[in-house]
């Protein structure tokens, strides 16, 4: 099992703490998730809110100011009336409470924000989109949870020390994580198995949280799962587990967040399919797998995959690097198809969507985020 | 791997046997790695990372306890 990302999984957490005499301050879900990962080394090796140095660091190096890799800016945009020196109370919507000792409070640059890590500064884009509505000084610190949130999908809430010895309970050496913000289709389960079959087990791990207006509900992608798991994996191989957080919609950049944040939870292996954290065109369908050529030192191993699709031909799932016919023999899993179907109530082909799943789906009246 | 760094004066230097230097020159060749120095970092870092780990006892064999307690209410573990 390879050691966190900077070598000591982050734990920062005392519940005996008082907060009633700290101020408090109102934070929204997406950032209450945030302290919850960062105290429980999901983020590590952050210890709290990025100050500058480390900010300036990951947007023009996509390393730590200490030079280990990492892509995605973790910050706290505020600007109330607070000050360097201070120590506040952090309070989630959804009941997270943590301390936060005030280190540093700064100004940025969103354009260049934006270029960097989205490479595109058109609104139009999700995260630059909320860029544009963070506020304009960031506050970055160390925190310590006080009080852990509460939410309906605690049952699927695992830490990073929870899965390593998981992991270590079931006999895993190697493990291949799969990270996922939709609903399963057989191509999803190909990559998977494909996957699986050279490692020990498989740490399926969706996003829950903020997502675009289209993509599916996380109770939908939740369920659905535990459908394609329970008809057709072997219970000892598979394990389903939250990752709490929003996506960014950061395609390359956030692939190689996604991989040390899952080495984090002790996996050994990450798959990065097409257009990984990807949106419109924003990114090159493969630019995601390019990046890692730039991360040597990520320890993690990336397990690139390119398209699986179905063969009539050759009468199965195959992808590109084992199908010799042309295209026209060629079903591919199309997202926009398969949605399209279950929205007008037509159940896909088996050969696209496992029935189980699709079931799932078809019970919601409506399964997409609005 | 990041160039340019240096300027920091986060830096330092440490000398190995020339001929270690060439064996790495070789290994890193293709690799992504650009440098020695940036190899020898990253070969440094795993290392202490597992000796840490292994001398750092996470939890009392009693907070394990519950912590697989835990995964068995939930249906991860039998």
């Amino acid at each position: 099992m390879p050691a966190p990302h900077g070598g000591k999984l982050i734990r920062r957490v005392d519940e005996n703490k008082n907060i009633d005499d700290i101020e408090k301050i109102k934070v929204s879900r997406d950032l209450a998730h945030d302290l919850e990962n960062i105290a429980y080394g999901v983020f590590s090796p952050l210890e709290g809110f990025m100050c500058r140095e480390d900010f300036e660091s990951v947007l023009h190096h996509m390393r730590l100011a200490n030079d280990l890799p990492w892509t995605i800016p973790i910050v706290f945009d505020f600007d109330g009336n607070i000050k360097e020196g201070d120590e506040v109370a952090l309070v989630g919507e959804n009941g997270t409470v943590a301390i936060m000792n005030i280190e540093e409070i700064y100004s940025y640059d969103k354009k260049e924000y934006a270029e960097k890590v989205f490479r595109t500064t058109d609104i139009a884009h999700p995260g630059v989109k909320k860029l544009t509505e963070m506020k304009e000084k960031l506050v970055g610190g160390k925190i310590t949870l006080v009080k852990e949130g509460k939410e309906e999908f605690d049952k699927y809430y695992l830490k990073p020390y929870e899965t390593r010895i998981l992991f270590k309970e079931k006999g895993w050496r190697d493990i291949v994580a799969f990270q996922t913000r939709n609903v399963p289709h057989i191509g999803h389960e190909y990559v998977q198995k494909t996957a699986l079959t050279f490692v020990d087990g498989v740490f399926i791990n969706p996003i829950i949280g903020k997502k675009k207006k289209g993509d599916f509900k996380d109770e939908v992608i939740l369920k659905a799962y535990d459908a394609l798991i329970e008809h057709y994996y072997l219970k000892d191989r598979a394990v389903l587990a939250i990752l709490k957080t929003e996506m960014r919609y950061a395609g390359p950049r956030e692939a190689i967040f996604h991989a040390i944040v899952r080495k984090n939870f002790g996996c050994t292996h990450f798959i990065v399919g097409r257009d990984h954290a990807g949106v419109g065109n924003y990114y090159g369908p493969y630019d995601a797998h390019e990046i890692f050529n730039e991360f040597p030192d990520l320890g993690i191993t990336p397990i690139f995959f390119k398209s699986f699709f179905y063969c009539k031909k050759c009468g199965g799932v195959v992808n590109e690097k084992i199908c010799p016919h042309d295209k026209e023999h060629h079903v591919y899993y199309s997202g926009t198809a398969i949605r399209k179907m279950l929205m007008s109530g037509e159940m896909p082909p088996e050969t696209m969507m496992r029935k189980e799943v699709a079931e799932i789906i078809m019970s919601y009246d409506n399964p997409f985020v609005d | 791997m990041t160039e340019g760094k240096e300027e920091k004066g986060k830096y330092t230097t440490v000398s190995i046997p020339t001929p270690l230097a060439e064996k790495i020159k070789k290994r890193i060749e293709g690799t992504g790695f650009n440098s020695i120095s940036s190899y020898v970092t990253y070969v440094l870092r795993e290392l202490l990372a597992s000796m840490e780990e292994e001398e750092e006892e996470a939890f009392s064999k009693e907070d394990e306890e519950k912590i697989k307690e835990r995964l068995r209410a939930l249906g991860y573990l039998d």
